[in-house]
C-alpha cells in the first residue's frame, strides 16, 4: 500500500466517524456556494439570453439618434438615406419625448413617456398588446398605453386622451416590448401613437426635450459595426449617437454582467464568512483529534501524511458542502428572476449553468481548503510524545516557512477570489481590505467586550446573571466566533438598512401640510403663460410661487480655447441628454470622459441674484449686485456661478472666462464662485447659475415649484393645465418620490437577498461554535445541577450567555453598520446621515433571539439527561 | 539491538535546566525482556519515550540496531518506528474514529502492506477478539481495548516492543490476560520487550530489572 493510499483510506475512516462534527464545515461553505451559483448561474442566463434576443433590443440593425430630426440633420441625413437606399433596406423613424396625458372625460393628467413610430418598426421582435395584433393598426389612428395609465388616469379602453392639441382614442394596452425593463415605468406610463399622428399634437415646440430616430434593416451582406465605425466619428460633432445591435448587446451585457458581479460579491462575502468557519471547525476538529495524531505518530505516520489526512477531509468536506450549495443554488437561482426582473430588458430562460456550477464549487471547495491550511499546520507539532504525557508543549518555530506560506495563501486568494468576482484586482483588493477591517474590528471588539464582562459585571448582580456573563470570558469562551461570524452578517443587513434610508430620507417630501416642501414642478411654462398658470393655482387656494427662467445654451469657448477644438483632442463620447436633473451626478459618472459630457452637453441654465437652500457656496463670492456685465464681450462678461464638481470637469476656476451660445447669440461669462449642490432634493437645481442682467432677453421658458396639500388637488390642477396648456409639463413629485423608492427598493432587495447569505453562514459558524463548546457547557450544568442548581436555574445562566452574546454581536454590527452608513451617505451618496433605529433595533433584537435559541437548542442535553449519565459519557 | 550511552535529559523550568536523567548507560540483545521501574517522577516514562525516539536527548545517545535516534529527523525516527517498534500504552490509545480492526490495520498500512486486514483480523482471533473487529474503541472493555492495543503493537512483527504501564488501567484479571498475551508473542516473534511500570509483581516477570531514581540508574538487575 503507498503512503497515498494509506493517507485517503485514514481520511475516510476517521471522516466517516466524525460525520456530525465535520458536517459543520460542510455547512459552512454552503450557503456561501449557494449564493455565488445562484447568483453567477443567472447572470450567465442573461447574457445567453441578451445575446439569443439582441436584435430584438434595438429592432433594428443600426438607429441614429439625435436631438433634431435626422433629416435637418445634413450629415446625419446623408448616412440614413444613403444607407436606406440600399436594395432590401428598410426604414422607420421614431420620436420619444415626455408629455403631459390629459383624460378629458375624468379631467385627470399625468406626465408620459410619449413615443411615436414608423410602420415597420420594429423590424425585429414583436410588440404585444392587449388586445393582440394592434400594433400594426396603430398607424391608422388611435393610441397604445401602459396598463399602468389607464389605472392612474381612471381610464378605459375606447377613451380619448389628450396629448397636446391631439385628442386619440386608447386603442388598447401594451404588454410587453422587446428590450424594455420593467423599472422604466416607475418614471412614467408609455404612451405609443403613429409617427404620422405627431404632428397633430403640436408638441415639438420649443423648450421641449425631443429624441429622434432612425431605424435601418440593413441587407444581410453589410456590416452595421463596420458602418458604426466610420460614421460615429463623422457624426460624433453633430450629436449624433450611432448605434448597433452588437452595440446594445456588449452595452447590456456589461451592464448586467457588472450587476451581476458586484451583487455575487456580497455572496463571496458570505463564503469568506464561511471560510472562517471552516477554520474554526478545523481548528476544534484537530484540537480533538490530539491524542489520535499523537498515536498516529508513535506508529510511525510522518507529519505530512497527517497533514494530508486531515487536509484531504477539509476538501472533502468542502467538496461536500460546495455539492450541497450548487444544489441549493441552482434551486434559488429560480428566485433571481423575482428579485432582479426589474433590471432586465429581456426574457431570461432560467437553466443551470455548468460553468457558474463549476465555478462556485471550485471556489467552496478552494475556501474550505485554504482557510482549513492554518489550523491544520498546528498537527506537524503535535508530539507522539503526547501518549506518554498529557502536558507536552507543541515546539513552535517563530519563523514558521509554512504559515508565513499558509498566510499568504489566504491573503493571496480573498484578493483573489473578489477580483476574478468583481473583474478588477484594484477592487478586488479593496474588497478583501474592506472585509479584513471589518474582521479586524469585530474581533477587537470581541475582545473588548470579553475584558467588559470581566471587568463591569458587578458583584452585586444575582449568582445567575454573573455567572452566565463570566461565560463570556472564561476559558473556551464562544466570544470571539460568535461576534465575528454573527456581526459580520448582521453587519451588512444593518449597513444595507442604512444606506438605503438615508438614500430615501432627502427624497421624502411630506413636511406636513402646508409647510412641507413643494410637491408639484411645472416647466416648460412659455413667459406668456406665466399668468394662466398663476391663476390656475390660485383657483385650487396654491399661493403664487416664484418663477424661475430656464436658458437652454451650450458651452463654444472654455478660457479662451474653442470647444471644438478640445473636442476634437478628446475622445470618444456619446451624445448627451442635455437635462439638469437628480440623475445628473449619476449621469455624469456613467458618462466618464474626462470633461467631454461637459463640454458637449446641452445646459439648462437661470439667472438670479440670490443664494437656493440647496446650494452651497465653496468657494468665490456670490453675485455683486453692483457687477453689471452685459455679457456681449469678455471684457462685459456676466458673472455665473457653477457647481464644484462641474468646474473639476471643465478644468476651470475662479475668474476664467467661459462663452456660451443661446441660440445662435454669443455670451460672455465670468466664473465668480462655485457652489456644492444637494441633487436628491426634488427643486430645479442648475449646473451653472448666471448674474441678472444678461440672460433676461434671452429665449426662455420658466419653471416653478407649489405645494400642493393633497393628491387630488395636485391631480385636478394638472388636468386643467393639460386642458388649457399642453405645452406646460407638471410633474407631481410624490410620483417622482414613489418610483425612486422603488428603484432603491428594488435594488437594495436585491444586495439584501444576498447579504442573507451571510446571516445565514453566521448561523451556521454559530452553531458550531456553540456546539464546541457545547460539552463543557453540558459538564458545567450537570456539575450545577448535581450540586442542586434546579433545571430553571441552569436555563436561566444559558439564557444570560448566549443572549449576551447575541447582544454584543449586535451592538457592534450596528456600531461598525452606522460608521459604514455615515461613509456611505458622507462620500458616496453625499447625502445627510442619520441612523435608521427602528430596523437597528429589530435586527439586534433578532439577533439575540436567534443566539439564545440556537444555544438553548444545542445545549438541551443540560436540562433532559440525568446528571449521573452526563458524568459518565464524560 | 538497543545501547543508551551516556544518556542524559534536561527540560528548561523556571529559566533554569532541570536534569530527569543522567548518564544512563546500557545495552539490549534480541529478544530480551527488560523492566524499567521506580517512584514516580523517577523519570522513567521520559527514559521511554528517549528509548523508543519519541523524543531527542539532551546528551549521549541512543543506538537502536545500530541506528542512533538523535541523528535522526522527526519524520526520519517515525519511518523506523513504524517498522521496527511496537508501543503498548496504560490509556490504551487506540483512535476513537477507527474500528478495531482498523485500529490493528494502521501499523501495517503505514508500512505498506497489502494484506492488512487479513493479518489484522488473524491477530484479533489470536487476542481473543475475533468477532468484536468491527466495533469501535468506545464500544469495548477497557481488557478488551488493551488487547487490541496488544494485537496492534505486534502486528508489524517489531524487533522491540515498549509498554507503559499496561495493565495500570486494568482490573487483575485483565491485567493477566494482557500481560500473558505480552509475553507469549514476546516469545513467538523473538521480540524485544521494554516494560515501563510501576507493578513490581509485572516486573518480576522481565528477565532483567533497571531501578531508575531520580533520574539516575540505581540498580540493574537480572532475574
Amino acid at each position: 500500500m503507498t503512503s497515498a493510499a494509506f493517507v485517503l483510506r485514514l481520511a475516510a475512516r476517521e471522516a466517516r466517524a466524525a460525520r456530525r462534527r465535520l458536517l459543520l464545515l460542510t455547512a459552512s461553505v454552503t450557503a456561501g456556494v449557494a449564493a455565488l451559483v445562484a447568483i453567477n448561474s443567472f447572470t450567465d442566463n442573461l447574457t445567453v439570453s441578451v445575446a439569443e434576443q439582441a436584435q430584438e433590443l434595438l429592432g433594428a440593425d443600426l438607429s441614429f439618434t439625435g436631438r433634431k430630426p435626422i433629416a435637418e440633420i445634413p450629415l446625419a441625413a446623408k448616412w440614413v438615406d444613403s444607407l436606406a437606399a440600399l436594395p432590401g433596406a428598410k426604414i422607420a423613424r421614431a420620436v420619444n419625448f415626455a408629455a403631459m396625458a390629459y383624460l378629458p372625460s375624468t379631467g385627470n393628467a399625468r406626465l408620459v413617456q410619449l413615443r411615436s413610430a414608423d410602420q415597420g418598426w420594429p423590424f425585429y421582435g414583436t410588440i404585444e398588446t392587449s388586445p393582440a395584433g394592434l400594433w400594426q393598426t396603430l398607424q391608422q389612428g388611435g393610441a397604445l398605453v401602459d396598463p399602468s395609465l389607464l389605472t392612474i388616469l381612471g381610464a378605459k379602453v375606447g377613451d380619448t386622451l389628450s396629448l397636446g392639441e391631439g385628442r386619440f382614442p386608447i386603442l388598447g394596452t401594451v404588454v410587453n416590448i422587446p428590450g424594455d425593463v420593467g423599472l422604466q415605468m416607475a418614471f412614467g406610463a408609455r404612451v405609443f401613437i403613429a409617427n404620422s399622428a405627431l404632428e397633430s399634437t403640436g408638441l415639438l415646440g420649443f423648450g421641449a426635450r425631443v429624441e429622434h430616430e432612425a431605424f435601418l434593416k440593413l441587407p444581410t451582406a453589410t456590416d452595421p459595426q463596420a458602418i458604426a465605425k466610420i460614421a460615429r466619428p463623422e457624426l460624433r460633432a453633430e450629436r449624433v449617437r450611432v448605434r448597433t445591435v452588437a452595440d446594445d448587446r456588449d452595452n447590456l451585457t456589461n451592464a448586467l454582467t457588472r450587476l451581476g458581479n458586484y451583487l455575487g460579491l456580497v455572496a463571496l462575502a458570505a463564503l469568506l464568512l464561511g471560510g472562517l468557519g471552516v477554520a474554526s471547525a478545523v481548528h476544534v476538529f484537530i484540537r480533538q483529534r490530539l491524542d489520535s495524531i499523537a498515536v498516529l505518530r508513535c506508529l510511525g505516520a510522518t507529519s505530512g501524511q497527517i497533514f494530508a489526512i486531515y487536509l484531504l477531509q477539509a476538501i472533502g468536506m468542502g467538496l461536500l458542502g460546495s455539492a450541497l450549495g450548487a444544489l441549493l443554488g441552482v434551486g434559488l437561482q429560480q428566485a433571481m428572476p423575482l428579485v432582479l426582473s426589474e433590471f432586465i430588458p429581456v426574457s431570461v430562460r432560467v437553466l443551470p449553468s455548468a460553468s457558474a456550477i463549476a465555478i462556485g464549487m471550485g471556489l467552496g471547495i478552494w475556501t474550505a481548503a485554504v482557510f482549513a491550511l492554518m489550523p491544520l499546520l498546528g498537527v506537524r507539532q503535535i508530539s507522539p510524545l503526547a501518549t506518554l504525557r498529557r502536558n507536552v508543549n507543541p515546539t513552535r518555530t517563530p519563523w514558521d516557512v509554512a504559515r508565513i506560506a499558509a498566510a499568504t495563501a489566504l491573503v493571496v486568494s480573498v484578493v483573489g477570489l473578489a477580483a476574478v468576482q468583481v473583474g478588477s484586482l484594484r477592487q478586488g483588493a479593496w474588497f478583501a481590505a474592506a472585509i479584513g477591517v471589518a474582521l479586524l474590528i469585530l474581533w477587537l471588539a470581541s475582545l473588548a467586550l470579553m475584558a467588559a464582562a470581566k471587568r463591569f459585571t458587578p458583584s452585586s448582580w444575582p449568582y445567575l446573571w454573573r455567572q452566565g456573563l463570566a461565560n463570556l470570558h472564561r476559558p473556551a469562551n464562544q466570544t470571539v466566533t460568535v461576534v465575528l461570524a454573527l456581526g459580520f452578517g448582521a453587519f451588512l443587513l444593518t449597513t444595507l438598512f442604512t444606506a438605503q434610508h438615508n438614500l430615501l430620507r432627502d427624497l421624502k417630501l411630506d413636511g406636513g401640510g402646508e409647510s412641507g416642501r413643494p410637491n408639484l414642478v411645472m416647466f416648460d411654462i412659455q413667459p406668456d403663460q406665466r399668468a394662466l398658470v398663476t391663476e390656475t393655482l390660485a383657483a385650487e387656494g396654491v399661493v403664487t410661487p416664484a418663477f424661475e427662467p430656464i436658458v437652454p445654451m451650450r458651452i463654444t469657448m472654455v478660457k479662451g480655447t474653442p470647444v471644438k477644438d478640445l473636442l476634437a483632442r478628446g475622445g470618444e463620447t456619446p451624445a448627451d441628454s442635455g437635462v439638469d436633473t437628480a440623475a445628473a451626478p449619476a449621469e455624469r459618472g456613467r458618462r466618464g470622459g474626462g470633461g467631454l459630457w461637459a463640454l458637449r452637453r446641452e445646459y439648462r441654465s437661470t439667472y438670479r441674484a440670490d443664494l437656493r437652500d440647496a446650494e452651497k457656496l465653496t468657494s468665490g463670492k456670490w453675485f455683486d449686485p453692483a457687477e453689471t456685465g452685459d455679457g456681449t464681450s469678455d471684457s462685459t462678461a456676466v458673472a455665473i456661478s457653477m457647481e464644484a464638481d462641474l468646474a473639476d470637469e471643465l478644468e476651470v476656476k475662479i475668474g476664467d472666462l467661459l462663452v456660451w451660445d443661446i441660440q445662435g447669440v454669443e455670451v460672455h461669462s465670468v466664473l465668480r464662485s462655485l457652489r456644492q449642490v444637494n441633487w436628491a432634493r426634488f427643486e430645479p437645481n442648475f449646473f451653472v447659475v448666471f448674474a441678472p442682467g444678461a440672460l433676461e432677453r434671452a429665449p426662455h421658458s420658466l419653471v416653478t415649484l407649489a405645494r400642493v396639500g393633497d393628491t387630488p388637488t395636485r391631480g385636478r390642477i394638472q388636468g386643467q393645465l393639460a386642458a388649457r396648456a399642453a405645452n406646460i409639463t407638471s410633474v407631481d413629485l410624490g410620483d417622482v418620490q414613489r418610483a425612486l423608492e422603488s428603484v432603491v427598493d428594488r435594488i437594495i432587495l436585491a444586495i439584501r437577498f444576498m447579504a442573507l447569505f451571510s446571516l445565514a453562514t453566521g448561523t451556521v459558524v454559530l452553531v458550531g461554535a456553540i456546539a464546541t463548546s457545547r460539552w463543557q457547557r453540558v459538564r458545567e450544568g450537570t456539575l450545577l445541577r448535581t450540586l442542586g442548581a434546579t433545571r430553571r436555574q441552569v436555563l436561566h445562566i444559558l439564557s444570560v450567555e448566549y443572549a449576551a452574546l447575541g447582544l454584543g454581536a449586535a451592538v457592534v454590527a450596528a456600531a461598525l453598520a452606522g460608521i459604514a452608513g455615515w461613509a456611505l451617505a458622507r462620500f458616496v451618496f453625499e447625502a445627510r446621515f442619520s441612523l435608521p433605529i427602528l430596523p437597528m433595533l429589530a435586527l439586534a433584537a433578532g439577533l439575540v433571539t436567534l443566539t439564545t435559541l440556537v444555544g438553548l437548542w444545542n445545549s438541551f442535553d443540560v436540562l433532559e439527561r440525568p446528571p449521573l449519565e452526563v458524568l459518565r459519557a464524560e | 539491538m538497543l545501547t543508551c550511552e551516556a544518556l542524559g535529559h534536561a527540560y528548561p523550568s523556571g529559566g533554569a535546566s532541570l536534569d530527569v536523567l543522567k548518564d544512563i548507560n546500557f545495552h539490549l540483545e534480541d529478544g530480551d525482556f527488560l523492566a524499567i521501574v521506580g517512584p514516580s517522577g523517577s523519570g522513567k516514562t521520559t527514559l521511554l519515550g528517549l528509548l523508543a525516539g519519541l523524543d531527542r536527548p539532551s546528551h549521549g545517545r541512543v543506538l537502536l540496531d545500530g541506528v542512533d535516534l538523535g541523528a535522526l529527523g522527526e519524520d526520519e525516527r517515525a519511518k523506523l518506528r513504524r517498522t521496527k517498534v511496537g508501543f503498548i500504552f496504560q490509556s490504551f490509545q487506540l483512535i476513537p474514529t477507527l474500528t478495531a480492526q482498523e485500529n490493528v490495520q494502521v501499523p501495517m498500512e503505514l508500512a505498506g502492506a497489502d494484506d492488512a486486514a487479513e493479518r489484522a483480523e488473524a491477530l484479533l482471533t489470536r487476542v481473543g477478539l475475533g468477532a468484536r473487529g468491527h466495533h469501535y474503541p468506545s464500544q469495548l472493555s477497557g481488557g478488551e481495548q488493551q488487547r487490541v492495543a496488544v494485537a496492534r503493537a505486534f502486528s508489524t512483527r517489531p524487533k522491540i516492543l515498549f509498554a507503559d504501564e499496561p495493565t495500570g488501567n486494568l482490573d487483575a484479571a485483565n491485567g493477566d490476560t494482557v500481560v500473558e498475551l505480552m509475553t507469549s508473542l514476546n516469545e513467538e516473534f523473538g521480540t524485544t520487550l521494554v516494560l515501563v511500570t510501576h507493578d513490581l509483581e509485572l516486573a518480576a516477570l522481565a528477565r532483567r530489572t533497571i531501578r531508575l531514581a531520580d533520574g539516575v540508574i540505581v540498580s540493574d538487575s537480572a532475574a
